[in-house]
Formats: structure tokens, C-alpha cells, sequence
């Protein structure tokens, strides 16, 4: 069993917006391959021109659909880790491989320590993270731990490469300990949810629900009928253009 | 606990080299990241105008391409029957020899007999120009069974459309309308204007039979069925007009709404009335007077007729629109039963487009001066944008509905307005500042001019004396009259029957002709290998340039192996697909920045040393050597006009013009140091209105883009088309033959219409069938990146609920889908986002077994499906392309299909296994990349 850190120095993570994520994958794929040659093992694929091709991924987005007629809606749910305040993931892991690290709670697995024994996976309740075909270790997203302090990229870039490449701009990364970071703020403003709560792992990671679609009703309920115009019924379209230009 | 040390700040790179992306056509800029000689990372480039730094899936993944075993890795000849895979690897010495011998031959003979297309379109000012020297009439990219409904529809009606041609002012929109765009289209630019929108709490409205991507995220969605937004838009003209919601200023001032339009006689009714100097006439409001429409301080009148000077009378543009569009037709209740939306939402959203653009309209702080030196101290905006693409343009009725979306447009006077749909330059250009369609000469001598143009009438045509094709593909004949992009889709059918004539040589560029890329795919494979009675192939000599083992190289006789994007240079330009956005020009460059793999060439270096061999007109010097060594040497060398080059950065010996000067052989170097691209803001007076703005007009000279100041008035009335009308109706010496003459006269509308598609009310087949490019996967491309066919290894048929209820289908069964050429098999996932009468599927993600070196039974041949199989490549009459009748734009949405349910699972039809071509690699079955930076 490993254990937790009772509190960390701050608590980074991402704002995940489900109201403008249009389902493109490029966070998925430009995390995979910034995080392929980055932290830890290789993000290895099996199969990659063969039958049955797979991989492991730090980041997948998933399609969802919802309602029936004209209020049917598709939602995209971008998943990853969501480095937990109580994650089980970490209290389960037998060897001390998975960690939350006290300095910004990110949660890691140390691949020198992980036998691959995936219950760190099973006690996911999201299913965060999957195990490497090749290596047999467990990999999961690191919030880019290898971008964000990096002193050889330019300050403006150090932050995950999901959200850096989001072309939504529906992914936010900082630090929800600070009121006044962005990550914060937008949790605040838009009533920012947690993932699952009766789970109780307190994940620092916040999703934004997608706002009220409103479908065909909302533009009929709104008034923007013609009633309004009604009595410019034209008689001959010489009066109206007539009357048109006197108006105009 | 934190015992676990982490490398906070690995090294990331030995060198970051900035390029051009093209996984898509979106052309974003990226910073790629290549260490000890490989690509460790690829980001997108926060300076670039495309991409402002995102960047997508595609692009993300590009140095997978490098990776794929279906590089191709030298010149293949056959050995085999064609189809076989059997082939040789050659030199290029041998290829090009082989390469320029057939061409030389049949440019000898006639230079028709080459057909030369290419798929790909971002170097065709060098390939159009090839063909025109070759003096070959049978050259196109791949426009016209992609959009060339939209272009040409914006082009004859408002000097552009969308995409490279104008974009939505994302920042100042407060509505946007958004028709049959699917995932792609533009790629990055969409989604970072959409989220603009949405933090400025815009209303994105999508139409669109599927509710996907962008329509997934838009304030509404209006799930139109297929083929009938030209009836939803131009009812909701009718709405506006009735309301008297239209922009009465704007229509005068920068359309030709109040142009008089001759009521005769016969042989010059619907042509505009004009002076002497050939100006078009309006009544003066204020004199009562004929004047030219531009005369200095006329106000035009919108709704008077006239008697002209011969004793005719004519109407204003817009009184005959007016009549046009207040019949019963277009009434909403009319337009509920074609288009499924019911008449209440039609009313509900033509009034929420009328606040948007006249309630919500607001004054900009940027003062402009018009062509006639009138002073505007600020500019209107009005804030409602418009973006459409491939949905609406892909079916027989496209031209018209474009043209039908810009009209409303018009009406609201959103064109180039501050909040509307801003053109990028070098658009907007009138249609006359294009050219026409060059026609052959005797052979060894060049075309009139390139073999792409946009008729202005019908004495621009390719067409015999009766009245019958000239091109391969039938375009620019009375067929397809304004088929500005060429009939892609109608080359390998015709060039197989020998109609119009039979072809020697077909020459074929990144284009997957034999799958994905045509209509009726089985056809298309027996095309290319079909004999005639001699036992000889009836399209005699294929040569195929690709960089992968498509389905299509299967079906060559030589085999020239191109390079990827990341190996070579390109020439992004201003004179072929520009990048520039609204308030800035822009082109850029591609470069190479890892080392070539194989002994493979780019295809414009090919081409360059193809048509030195062919001494063809202007590639080779007094002394008979090549005029350039490269295309990187042509890119910077190459003069079109006295100092216009391809590119407009960094021009004249120092480097330091823009736009106009002389070619500078250090002009490729300043691109990279600069990051790939060459960028410069348009001056602040000059950012709107542009048609008839002066100080853009003035710019414009400057810059390079006009020799003269060009502007003029959008087209509400497009005279070129009422000119085709006019000759179905008897009139001028260039006449349709008599089968086309009847079409013609109903489909030349000079105002737009919409009109039902051929098959539409088919009781056999009632369910429409179209596909969507999902936003990870480019056509076939992605198909062998590990990374992206993990996202889409194979395709479901989308099927509406209750037709799965009705058809005794689950989630998860298979079922036949059938259309009046075939069927396929297809797996079906039940879905409730998508219009009733219509299943669709993802494009292109269904493959032949063993193409692209992907395992035979790989998902996508063992799951995944192409719709094509079921699209017909001709017409009910069997006699025509599946095209609009007017443009030629292959018609790939009008699929009708009907489904029931299979009995067995797996995707048919499946066609024996291809062969890999010689000497490629194994295919690794496993995948580390990256390995040696991790630790």
C-alpha cells in the first residue's frame, strides 16, 4: 500500500469545457506524441499496420449521444487521469509505484517500481489508465510534468501539450489552490463539476457541462415571429419596394 | 513518499524547424521538433495565421507518415497484368526516360490523348502551367468532385466564397450559419473561430442533416434533409423580403440590385442594360435619369423600371428578385414540406437573422473611402457570418444553392462587413478577373492560355462546331458549362469508353482514383484494367506519382515515388490555394526538414525535369538546358509577370519587397529564417468592403495582386449564366446541342432557384446515403498512421432510429445497403442526431484488402465500407456524369439507398487481396516511438 500526501503545495490539473469540445482528437493524439518520447516508457502500439491495432493512450475522447428528434445531442468527453485528491489508484498500488506528489499532486507512476499488476487500473473508477503493450508497465497522463517546469521550452509553452494543441480552446491547465488562477476562476463561473462524486476520490481535474441546447423550441419560444411584421403584408411588388425604400 | 525523482526539464529538441503542415489541406503552420535527425514532436506555430499555434489530430501525428511500410521507395514498373502488383523497381533515369518517352509520343501525335490530373492542388500553378505547354486541354485537380460548387457559385456571385476565399469575423459575429459543413473544412481555423464565438456569447446555428463536430456544439441545429437547403435559404429570402428585413443601402451601393435587366428584345432579354461605354444602367432616384450604375453621385433606384433609349423596357435586379422569391414556392409552409423543417422554425429563424443584422448592427471606428471618393467616417456592421461548404455544394442543385446563400447574404448586406464573412486576400476578384478555359492548338504548341477558367459566355466553351465536348472529362462543354475546376470523377469512365475520344496516357497525381476518390468504385477498377478486342488495355499508359502503395498504384504501368511533406519544398501561393486571412496577406513554404528516405523524388521536381526532357515551351533555356534546377530554384526564379513570382516575400535583389519585385535567389532561406511563411497587414481603411473600397483597390495594385484597380458590384443577376440561357433559347452563333437545350434553359437561372434532385421522391430507394470526413482521418492518407487508424480502423452505417425500428435492424447488425447500382455490407449503429430520411457513414476509412500495407484483413477491409460503391458515376439516362449540370461538381450526395437486413456479418463487396509492391518493408507488429528519448 502506498500512501497519500495529507495536503499538497498547490493542486494543478485541468478544466475540461464539454460545451465547446467538438470531439477532434487532437488533444489525444498530440499528447500521445509529445508523451511518447517523454516520461517514462515509450507509448507503445501493437499491431500498428496489422489486424487488430492498439495502444496505449493518456488521453481518449469519447462520443456520447443524448435526447431523441431535434433535441438529440451528441457529447464529446475527453478522459483522462484526473490526478485525485483521494486516489485510490495510489493507496492501492502494492509496490509504491503510483504516487501523488506533494509538491503539485500530480499523480505519477514510478515505471523502476511498477510490476504491471494493472490494480491501480481496477481501482480507477474512470479507467484512467492503461497498461503499455510492450513494456507491461502502467502508463497515465503526468500533466505533462516533463513540459510544465521544462526550462528548455519558452515559459508560454510549458504546459500540457492537450492544452496547448486544443484548436477549442476547451482544455485549461493551472493550479486550483489559487483563487485567482484561470483554472479557478472558469470552475467558478461556469460551475465547474467534478467527475463521479459519489465516488468520493475528489478528483482536482473539473469538467464544464455542455449549456442548454435549445433546439427547435427555444427559437419559436423566443418570439422572433413574423407577428411582428405582419401588417407589412405587401399588396404588388411595386408597393412594397416602394414602401420598402420610404422605410429603409 | 515523493521519493521519485523526475527530470523536470528534459531535453526537448536539437532543432526546431518550422514548415507547413499538409496531413489536410488546412495548411497550418508547425514547429517540428527533430532531434538526432527524427522527428521527436510536432506543435503547431503560434506566430502562424492559419493555426495561431493548435493544432490537430492529423497534424499531430505526421511523423508517423515517415514510419509507414507503404512508402514507397523507388520507380516501379510493370511487370504483370495491370492490377497484378507485379512490378520491377527501375532508376530514375530509366523512369523518367519511360516517363518522357510516352509523353513525347503522344504530344507528337496529339496532345490530347494525355489526360494529366491530379488530386492534390496546392502546387497548380505549376501543373496547370505544364498542361498548358504540354498543350493538353485534360488537365484538372481534383475541385470538381470536391467543391467547385461553392467556389464558382461565390466566384460568379460575390468574387469568392469560403475557406482560402473569406472567413466568418469571428471576433465581431453575433450569429453564425453554418451549412453542411461536416468535420473538416476548415480544419483548425473553425474550431479556434467557434470558441471565439462562444466566449463572446455569438449563436452558432448549424444546418446539417447529421449532428456531429461543429453541429454537435451549435446553439441549434436544423436537421435538414439532404439536397434542400436552396429551398430553406431562399425561403428564408422570401421571409426577409416579405418583412422588409433587407439592407436597402448595401444592395445599391455595392450590388447590382438596381441594375436594369433588358426585358428585350428576345435575343437580349435578361442582359443588362447599358451605355455606350458598355456600363451597366440604373435609374438616377434624384434625376429620374438612365446613368451608368458608377457615375459620380448616383443614387441608384431599387424599384423602377425603365424605357431605354430603343424603346425596350427593363426592371431592376431587384424588383424581379422580389417577384422571384415572394411566390408561393418559397413560402415557408412550401419549403417545410421539401426541406423537413417545419414552416414556424423557417419564420423563427429568418427573424432571428433579421435582429441579428439590423438590431444588433453597430457602428466600427474605421473610417474607408468607396470607389467613387465618397468618405465613410466609421463602418456598419452587421454582425451575422456565414460559412458552408462540401454539404451543400456536392449535389446536382449546388451551384444554385450557393449562389442562393450568397444572395441572402447580399440582401443582408453581411458581404465583407465588419461581423459578416470577410474575404481573404487576394479575393474578392470579379469573375472577369479571371481567366477563361485556353483552348488547344496544333500539336507541339501550348494552349491559349491555362486549361482552368471561369466562361463568361458561350463563345468561351471547349466545344467541337457541334456544339460536342473538346475535353476528356466533358467539361466546359454544354454539359457542364461552368466547370471552373475541371470533371475529375469523369475521367477514368470516359477514358474507358472512349467518350468523348480515347486517351494514350493517363498521368495521374496523388489521387485514389481506384478507390476512394471516384464514384462507382468497381467500375472505376474495371476501367483501368478493361482491354478491347485486341487484347490492349483501353486506357493504354497509366503512370501513377504517389508517396504511398494507394489502391491506385496497384493500376500503374510506371510508378514515380513521391516525397512526403516533411522531405520537400512547396510553394504555398497566392496564386493557387492562399493562406492569407481578412485583415492580412500571407503565403507560406514547405521545406525539408528531416532527410529523404528512398530514393524518391517530389513530384514538382518531376514535373520541372519532365518538361525539360519534353522541351516544352518555357522550361528550357536558348541553350536547351533547364531553366531551373529544382523547384525550390522555380519557386524563387519563376516570373510570371514582370516581379510576381510565386511567392510575394522578401522579392527583388535585397530582399526587402513585398509583393512586386524582382525574383531573389535568397528568397527560400528568408522564408525559414521567418518560420515558413510571409505575412504583411492590409492598411487599416482597406479591411472592408473590399470589392469597392479604394484604398483596398489601391493596395491591392501595389501589393501585386491587380495591375489596375478592379473593383465591382457583388451579383445578385449573374449575366454569364442568363448568356447560356439565352443560346438554349435559340440566340447566338454558339449553340447547345438539342438534347442539352431544354436542361440548360432550366438550370441557367441568372437568379438562384432550387430545384428537386434527379432522384428525388424515389419511392424505391427513400432514404438518403451521404458520408462525412471525420476530423482525425484526410481522405486515405490517414490510414496507415498507427496513431489515427486507431481512432478510425473502420465505419458504421448511421442509421435514424425509427428506420431501424422499421427495418427490424439493431445497434450492431449487419444490413444490405442498396442503391441503384449495388449493394454493400454494412454494420449499423443506431443513431437519434441525424435527419429522419438519411444514414450516413464516415468517408474513406473503408479499404482494399492489402492497400496502404495494411494486414488483408485489417478492420478497415474486414469492417469498414465506402459509400462509392453505391454512387453512380453517370446519370438515370445513363449518358451524363452524376454532376451538376452546371459547374460539373460531382453529385455525391444525391446517393438514394434503401436497407434491409443481412443474415451474415462482414463488409462486401471485397475484392482479392492487393499485392505490396516489391522491395518494401515489413510491416513492423509493433510500434515504439520514441524510444531512444525516453529514459
Amino acid at each position: 500500500m502506498t500512501s497519500l500526501p495529507a495536503s499538497t503545495d498547490r493542486r494543478l490539473g485541468l478544466v475540461i469545457d464539454l460545451d465547446i469540445c467538438v470531439g477532434c482528437q487532437a488533444c489525444v493524439v498530440n499528447c500521445k506524441a509529445w508523451n511518447t518520447g517523454g516520461y517514462g516508457a515509450p507509448l507503445a502500439d501493437s499491431e500498428p499496420w496489422g489486424e487488430n491495432p492498439s495502444g496505449a493512450w493518456l488521453n481518449r475522447v469519447h462520443g456520447f449521444e443524448a435526447g431523441t428528434g431535434n433535441a438529440a445531442a451528441i457529447i464529446h468527453f475527453p478522459k483522462s487521469c484526473l490526478h485525485c485528491d483521494d486516489a485510490p489508484c495510489v493507496t492501492v498500488c502494492p509496490t509504491g509505484a503510483s504516487i501523488k506528489r506533494s509538491e503539485d499532486g500530480i499523480v505519477l507512476v514510478d515505471e523502476a517500481k511498477c510490476m504491471g499488476c494493472g490494480l491501480c487500473a481496477w481501482a480507477c473508477p474512470y479507467g484512467a489508465r492503461e497498461m503499455d503493450p510492450a513494456e507491461g508497465v502502467m502508463k497515465k497522463c503526468t500533466l505533462c510534468v516533463d513540459r510544465i517546469y521544462n526550462e528548455n521550452l519558452p515559459e508560454i509553452d510549458r504546459e500540457p501539450a492537450c492544452v496547448r494543441t486544443c484548436p477549442a480552446n476547451a482544455r485549461h491547465f493551472g493550479d486550483f489552490d489559487d483563487p485567482d488562477s484561470p483554472v479557478s476562476r472558469l470552475t467558478r463561473e461556469r460551475g465547474g463539476v467534478d467527475l463521479m462524486p459519489e465516488q468520493a476520490t475528489r478528483p482536482v481535474n473539473k469538467y464544464l457541462l455542455p449549456t442548454e441546447r435549445d433546439g427547435a423550441a427555444k427559437l419559436e419560444a423566443d418570439g422572433f415571429n413574423l407577428a411582428d411584421y405582419a401588417d407589412r403584408e405587401p399588396h404588388g411588388i411595386l408597393a412594397w419596394v416602394d414602401r420598402a425604400l420610404e422605410r429603409i | 513518499m515523493n521519493e521519485h525523482p523526475v527530470n523536470l526539464s528534459p531535453a526537448v529538441a536539437d532543432e526546431i524547424r518550422k514548415t507547413t503542415c499538409y496531413m489536410c489541406a488546412c495548411r497550418c503552420g508547425v514547429d517540428v521538433h527533430v532531434r538526432d535527425g527524427r522527428i521527436r514532436y510536432i506543435q503547431g506555430n503560434r506566430d502562424h495565421p492559419v493555426n495561431k499555434g493548435v493544432l490537430c489530430a492529423k497534424g499531430s501525428a505526421g511523423m508517423l507518415h515517415l514510419e509507414s511500410p507503404a512508402r514507397l521507395r523507388a520507380p516501379l514498373l510493370r511487370t504483370g497484368p495491370r492490377g497484378s502488383g507485379q512490378f520491377e523497381e527501375i532508376s530514375w533515369e530509366q523512369a523518367l526516360r519511360t516517363a518522357s518517352d510516352w509523353l513525347a509520343e503522344t504530344r507528337k501525335r496529339n496532345p490530347k490523348r494525355l489526360a494529366f490530373f491530379t488530386g492534390r492542388d496546392q502546387s497548380q500553378a505549376l501543373t496547370g502551367w505544364w498542361a498548358q505547354q504540354y498543350g493538353t486541354p485534360n488537365h484538372a485537380a481534383h475541385g470538381g468532385f470536391c467543391s467547385v460548387n461553392m467556389a464558382a457559385g461565390g466566384i460568379y456571385s460575390i468574387g469568392g466564397s469560403f475557406w482560402e476565399f473569406a472567413q466568418p469575423d469571428w471576433e465581431r459575429s453575433r450569429m453564425l450559419l453554418l451549412f453542411g459543413v461536416a468535420e473538416d473544412h476548415d480544419s483548425n481555423p473553425i474550431k479556434l473561430g467557434l470558441a471565439e464565438m462562444r466566449r463572446n456569447g455569438a449563436r452558432i446555428i448549424s444546418v446539417n442533416p447529421v449532428r456531429t463536430g461543429y453541429s454537435a456544439i451549435a446553439d441549434s441545429w436544423i436537421g435538414i434533409t439532404p439536397g434542400t437547403d436552396g429551398m430553406l435559404i431562399l425561403s428564408l429570402v422570401g421571409e426577409l423580403i416579405r418583412t422588409r428585413r433587407i439592407d436597402a443601402d448595401a444592395l445599391r451601393q455595392r450590388t447590382n440590385a438596381a441594375w436594369l435587366v433588358r426585358q428585350g428584345p428576345p435575343e437580349r432579354a435578361g442582359l443588362f442594360a447599358r451605355n455606350e461605354d458598355g456600363k451597366p444602367l440604373v435609374v438616377d432616384g434624384q434625376s429620374g435619369q438612365l446613368t451608368a450604375y458608377d457615375a459620380p453621385g448616383v443614387i441608384p433606384t431599387l424599384g423602377q423600371d425603365a424605357e431605354l433609349a430603343d424603346g425596350e423596357r427593363a426592371r431592376t435586379v431587384f424588383s424581379l428578385a422580389v417577384e422571384k422569391y415572394l411566390a408561393d414556392e418559397y413560402r415557408p409552409e412550401a419549403a417545410a414540406e421539401i426541406t423537413g423543417i417545419p414552416a414556424a422554425r423557417i419564420r423563427g429563424l429568418a427573424a432571428e437573422i433579421a435582429r441579428t443584422a439590423f438590431e444588433e448592427a453597430y457602428e466600427v471606428d474605421h473610417p474607408w473611402t468607396d470607389i467613387q471618393g465618397t468618405r465613410h467616417p466609421t463602418t456598419l456592421a452587421r454582425p451575422v457570418a456565414v460559412h458552408a461548404m462540401r454539404g451543400i455544394s456536392a449535389h446536382a442543385n449546388g451551384f444554385q444553392t450557393c449562389r442562393a446563400l450568397h444572395l441572402l447574404q447580399m440582401l443582408l448586406g453581411v458581404v465583407d462587413c465588419p461581423g459578416g464573412t470577410r474575404f481573404k486576400p487576394p479575393y474578392p476578384k470579379p469573375v472577369e478577373a479571371h481567366k477563361r478555359p485556353g483552348k488547344p492548338q496544333q500539336p507541339g504548341q501550348p494552349l491559349t492560355g491555362p486549361p482552368l477558367g471561369y466562361p463568361l459566355a458561350p463563345e468561351d466553351l471547349l466545344v467541337d462546331d457541334a456544339g460536342e465536348a473538346v475535353r476528356l472529362d466533358k467539361a466546359f462543354s454544354w454539359e457542364a458549362p461552368l466547370s471552373a475546376h475541371g470533371m475529375m470523377h469523369a475521367v477514368i469512365p470516359n477514358a474507358a469508353a472512349g467518350d468523348p475520344y480515347p486517351i494514350e496516357l493517363l498521368f495521374l497525381y496523388m489521387a485514389n482514383m481506384a478507390w476512394n476518390s471516384s464514384m462507382n468504385t468497381p467500375g472505376a477498377m474495371q476501367a483501368l484494367t478493361e482491354v478491347d478486342g485486341n487484347g490492349e488495355y483501353r486506357i493504354p499508359k497509366i503512370i501513377v506519382a504517389d508517396a504511398f502503395a494507394s489502391e491506385t498504384v496497384a493500376y500503374a504501368d510506371l510508378v514515380l515515388p513521391d516525397t512526403s511533406y516533411l522531405e520537400r519544398y512547396d510553394c504555398i501561393s497566392l496564386l493557387d490555394r492562399p493562406i492569407g486571412e481578412p485583415d492580412l496577406i500571407a503565403d507560406a513554404i514547405r521545406h525539408p526538414v528531416v532527410e529523404t528516405r528512398g530514393d524518391v523524388r517530389p513530384f514538382q521536381d518531376v514535373l520541372l525535369d519532365l518538361g525539360s526532357r519534353l522541351g516544352l515551351p518555357g522550361f528550357n533555356d536558348r541553350s536547351g538546358n533547364p531553366n531551373w534546377k529544382d523547384y525550390a530554384h522555380y519557386m524563387a526564379m519563376r516570373e510570371f509577370r514582370p516581379g510576381i513570382g510565386p511567392l510575394a516575400g522578401w522579392r527583388g535583389a535585397k530582399g526587402d519587397l513585398s509583393g512586386r519585385g524582382e525574383p531573389n535567389e535568397r528568397q527560400l532561406q528568408q522564408y525559414i529564417d521567418a518560420g515558413g511563411f510571409w505575412t504583411e497587414k492590409l492598411p487599416r481603411e482597406a479591411l472592408f468592403f473590399k470589392h469597392v473600397n479604394a484604398a483596398y483597390q489601391e493596395w491591392a495594385v501595389k501589393i501585386g495582386l491587380i495591375d489596375a484597380p478592379a473593383p465591382f458590384m457583388l451579383q445578385l443577376w449573374s449575366e454569364p449564366v442568363q448568356k447560356f440561357r439565352l443560346a438554349s433559347l435559340g440566340f447566338g452563333d454558339c449553340q447547345p446541342p438539342e438534347r442539352l437545350r431544354r436542361r440548360i434553359q432550366e438550370e441557367f437561372d441568372p437568379l438562384p432557384v432550387w430545384r428537386a434532385l434527379p432522384d428525388a421522391g424515389s419511392d424505391e430507394f427513400p432514404l438518403h446515403a451521404i458520408t462525412q470526413r471525420p476530423m482525425a482521418m484526410y481522405h486515405s492518407w490517414g490510414s496507415q498512421n498507427p496513431w489515427l487508424r486507431q481512432l478510425h480502423a473502420d465505419n458504421r452505417l448511421y442509421v435514424p432510429a425509427e428506420i431501424c425500428a422499421e427495418a427490424g435492424i439493431a445497434d450492431g447488425d449487419w444490413a444490405w445497403l442498396e442503391s441503384r447500382i449495388g449493394r454493400i455490407r454494412v454494420q449499423v449503429r443506431r443513431m437519434q442526431a441525424v435527419n429522419s430520411k438519411t444514414v450516413w457513414t464516415w468517408n474513406a476509412i473503408g479499404k482494399r484488402s492489402g492497400a496502404w500495407r495494411l494486414h488483408p484483413n485489417a478492420p478497415e477491409a474486414r469492417n469498414g465500407f465506402l459509400l462509392n460503391h453505391l454512387i453512380p458515376d453517370r446519370d438515370a439516362g445513363g449518358s451524363m456524369a452524376n454532376s451538376d449540370p452546371i459547374t460539373g461538381q460531382a453529385a455525391w450526395f444525391d446517393l438514394r439507398v434503401r436497407l434491409r437486413p443481412a443474415e451474415t456479418p462482414g463488409s462486401e463487396p471485397r475484392f482479392s487481396p492487393q499485392p505490396d509492391p516489391p522491395g518494401l518493408p515489413e510491416a513492423p507488429s509493433e510500434l515504439r516511438y520514441g524510444r531512444e528519448w525516453t529514459r
